[in-house]
């Protein structure tokens, strides 16, 4: 079991308030992504969860228990550090038992759980390295076996990818995934990637500021954004928005449109927006067409790969009508 | 990348840096030679460089003036004791203020260093009354006790830059995993800092032997360490330049030896980590 | 930052330090504050009571306190002075390319691991003195009338004796800080056309100031507090030539029994040490990110 909830959670840094007030519940066996920009407060809120700071109000509660004055190592959970956090003066085998040692399990259980571990993780002739002789991937994988072999309530993840090299950081990705699948266990994941955050989550939480922008799933995010931050955060490349008189015609202060939600033409159309290619980003899938367009700004376009618009082309832009966001003066949907 | 540079600089380099480095080891080297001299040879007034009549009368001499292994064996207690001591003080010190600091953290080990600025003298008149009083006059113990508490602020201050360097997170991981404080600082702070506690634990030893305000006040014939017996021989008596040396290097050659041995690890220590 | 259960968790184990320090720090220094108000002499015990500040004004009036405090200055502010600069200069080349590097640092290094009373008996009886010192040997073949240090020049000699012993622990932080420096910051430098000289001035330097300001607060702690040195060459003679505060207060305290007037020797030493800490710790403070 392992359902979270967090009931009205401060935390504040002295004078520096990091998060106002928090109320979130997880369900037991959930994949939730905390995603937003740097400083938004969500690694903090991770680190609430895992007792490695004081909360400065409110209740944690897990499975039902208050947890909130707890040390961490009496919450039952693992965390997974962006750095990996391994003991390098320890053998892999080690760093893996190492939480079963200070839990004196006995030998042979240590070395049951240490082996299921290895071969769940692919690390079996590995065991006996350092982990300095071990790459990237090797090494998130060992922080992982650590985490799995207590049998934690929930796995935290603070970051886990961001020292992983592109191609390295999307197998991680789906190993991680597809551990959840096999594990059903709670995880909680953060992450400033949306890409990841889309693709991992059941849920995602957007915080900015140390507020919850939005919970939801990672469709619902995508389709119904709470409000325009969320709308710009999820989705890449980024939404545009319009501001002004374009906006007043559709009855909002602002409106927002998704780069894939346009469509393209070379010749004049009459009451579309105008504008000229200042870059195309040729990827082969697409084409991301950055525009200039008059009296709107500049406006990012994802076209079919096979467009081949160049510098300084005109092109005309219609936005699809069904599709288009609009927001109050607050940057509230509406 | 080494810079490249013709062969005739590299050798005028190294000419002139021999040079230098010899002038400054002379009184090392003339000490050592001299030690094996008989007395005549030693202040003879045409002086020769290698020993003429390789003679070891001096050590037997000065074993059978001053018991030169009595004061050896002080000395080896006394540093060692004292800087064990003083790491079982400074080790949970100096892990509070890298991994849970606060905003004193950085005062008081300011307060700590400046312990080291108060000058010995200034409290040598009590400390002398009061070593009087309980009978710590002329005791190793009394001694380790005085060394511990003059090295204490370095041993803490090494220890705590060392240990600023182990990332918080593998403490964070340890304590995530179960670990109670105890088995933290035994299981993972200890063994990652193990390079960083050697040095500590070696600039302290040298230190603690070098020392020579409080060994030589506060002893006299039996807990005297090597400092006291070398300044038994501060006023000459007969013929006694090579029996001096004798004795000098006697006194100066275990730390010497181990200086060599560890001078990598000593540099970074005695710069407490801030010269990199 | 750290849990509240860590933050208590941490003052438990801060305290065994911080106690024994203070109460090393505090105890003797309010024994010493205190018998510097007193008579207090132990050849005379009939002389007891209430002083003033009479043993203030007997060590302060007395010439030799100004002397002392001149000497102490001189041999802080002498040694300083030739261990920085000399300690640039020998990093500088040794920081070259040369053959047996690994040799050369273990040999330069070597003075700092003699003692000081041995140091100070080397030198005063090996190389300064005027009969069979190797000075002596030297300034005759030379044809010169042999010197006698210790009698002619006894401050001059301890700065350099204390200087011999410093100058390695110098030399050694500055290659440190040398090499640290990164080679392609010396390449920038050489590409924008930096010569030799301009390349110590606008690169070196700079990058060397932190371990200058290491090398002065540190050898300052050790320096106001020479002691052996003086006891085993001149015995801070002759006169009061080469006696520094803290001599100063060993003389008159132990060897003169007079407890009380080298206790308020002592508050002076203190006090003279603090000014020099509180000027330090401003300039390292800032250079120091504890």
């Amino acid at each position: 079991m392992g359902s979270i909830s967090l009931e009205h959670v401060k935390k504040s840094f002295g004078e520096v308030q990091i998060i106002p007030d928090i109320t979130l519940d997880i369900k037991d066996g959930e994949f939730v992504v905390f995603v937003g920009p740097s400083g938004c407060g969500k690694s903090t809120l991770l680190r609430l969860i895992a007792g490695l700071e004081d909360t400065s109000g409110g209740t944690i509660l897990l499975d039902g228990e208050d947890m909130t004055k707890a040390p961490p190592a009496r919450r039952g959970l693992a965390m997974v550090f962006q750095s990996y956090a391994l003991y390098p003066h320890m053998s892999v085998r080690d760093n893996i038992a190492f939480p079963l040692k200070m839990a004196k399990a006995p030998k042979e259980v240590i070395d049951q759980k240490v082996e299921y571990a290895a071969r769940t993780l692919n690390l079996g002739s590995y065991l006996d390295r350092r982990p300095r002789a071990l790459s990237g991937g090797q090494r998130q994988r060992v922080a992982i076996g650590r985490a799995i072999v207590r049998e934690p309530k929930a796995f935290l993840f603070d970051e886990p990818l961001s020292n992983l090299d592109a191609a390295l950081r999307v197998n991680m990705r789906l190993e991680i995934t597809e551990l959840h699948q096999q594990l059903k266990t709670t995880m909680i994941y953060v992450t400033h990637d949306q890409v990841e955050a889309m693709t991992m989550a059941d849920r995602i939480v957007v915080l900015n500021a140390g507020n919850v922008e939005q919970f939801g799933s990672p469709l619902e995010l995508y389709k119904k954004p709470a409000n325009r931050f969320v709308a710009g955060f999820i989705g890449s490349p980024k939404m545009n928005f319009v501001d002004g008189q374009e906006a007043a015609k559709h009855n909002a202060h602002s409106i927002g449109v998704r780069p894939e939600h346009f469509a393209l033409n070379r010749t004049a159309t009459p009451g579309v927006w105008k504008g000229k290619v200042t870059v195309a980003e040729l990827l082969g899938s697409d084409t991301f067409l950055h525009v200039q367009v008059e009296g709107l700004g500049l406006m990012t376009i994802r076209a079919d790969g096979d467009e081949t618009y160049t510098h300084g082309d005109d092109v005309y832009l219609t936005p699809d009508a069904t599709r288009i966001y609009r927001f109050d003066a607050a940057g509230k949907a509406i | 990348m080494a810079r490249n540079v013709s062969t005739p600089t590299k050798v005028g380099f190294t000419i002139a840096a021999w040079a230098v480095a010899l002038l400054l080891f002379a009184p090392i080297l003339w000490t050592l030679l001299t030690a094996f001299k008989t007395e005549s040879e030693a202040i003879a007034s045409s002086p020769t460089f290698l020993p003429q009549n390789f003679t070891l009368e001096n050590f037997a001499a000065v074993q059978e003036r001053s018991d030169y292994f009595k004061h050896a064996f002080n000395s080896i207690v006394v540093s060692v004791g004292s800087t064990l001591l003083g790491l079982i003080i400074g080790v949970p010190a100096a892990w509070a203020m890298a991994f849970a600091p606060t905003k004193r953290t950085k005062d008081i080990l300011m307060w700590m260093l400046s312990t080291k600025m108060m000058p010995a003298v200034g409290v040598l008149i009590p400390i002398y009354l009061i070593f009087r009083d309980l009978r710590l006059l002329d005791t190793v113990h009394g001694l380790t006790i005085i060394m511990t508490l003059i090295n204490l602020p370095i041993i803490i201050w090494m220890l705590y830059t060392y240990f600023k360097e182990i990332p918080v997170d593998i403490l964070e991981a340890a304590r995530m995993d179960g670990a109670e404080l105890w088995n933290e600082i035994v299981h993972v702070l200890v063994p990652m800092a193990v390079p960083g506690i050697a040095s500590t634990l070696l600039l302290n030893v040298i230190l603690a032997w070098n020392e020579a305000f409080w060994t030589i006040t506060l002893t006299s014939g039996r807990a005297g360490t090597l400092t006291a017996f070398i300044s038994s021989f501060s006023s000459p008596q007969g013929l006694f330049l090579a029996k001096l040396s004798a004795a000098s290097l006697l006194a100066i050659a275990p730390i010497l030896l181990l200086g060599w041995f560890s001078q990598k690890q000593l540099v970074r220590g005695l710069t407490f980590g801030a010269v990199k | 930052m750290a849990t509240a259960q860590t933050r208590t968790l941490a003052r438990t184990m801060m305290a065994p330090a911080v106690i024994v320090l203070l109460l090393w720090m505090a105890v003797p220094l309010a024994m010493t504050i205190w018998f510097s108000f007193q008579n207090y002499s132990l050849i005379n015990p009939l002389m007891t009571g209430f002083a003033g500040w009479a043993n203030y004004e007997y060590v302060i009036g007395d010439p030799s306190f100004t002397q002392s405090l001149i000497n102490t200055l001189i041999l802080v502010g002498g040694v300083l002075l030739i261990t920085v600069i000399g300690g640039i200069f020998l990093a500088l080349l040794l920081d070259q390319p040369l053959w047996g590097q690994g040799l050369l640092r273990i040999v330069v290094i070597s003075p700092f691991f003699v003692m000081p009373p041995v140091a100070a008996l080397i030198w005063k009886n090996g190389f300064m003195h005027p009969g069979y010192g190797m000075l002596g040997h030297l300034w005759k073949f030379f044809g010169l009338q042999p010197v006698d240090w210790f009698n002619q020049y006894p401050l001059f000699s301890v700065v350099v004796i204390v200087a011999w012993q410093w100058l390695p622990f110098a030399t050694l932080i500055f290659l440190t800080a040398l090499q640290s420096l990164s080679e392609e910051q010396r390449e920038a430098a050489e590409m924008d056309g930096a010569n030799a000289i301009n390349r110590f001035w606008y690169i070196i330097m700079p990058h060397m100031a932190r371990s200058v300001t290491i090398v002065i607060l540190i050898q300052t702690i050790f320096l106001l507090g020479i002691f052996a040195e003086i006891r085993v060459t001149t015995g801070g003679g002759p006169g009061y030539a080469s006696t520094n505060i803290a001599f100063l207060v060993f003389r008159t305290g132990i060897l003169s029994n007079d407890i009380g007037a080298g206790s308020a020797g002592g508050v002076v030493a203190v006090i003279i040490a603090n000014i020099v800490a509180i000027f330090l710790m401003r300039a390292v403070g800032k250079n120091l990110d504890a």
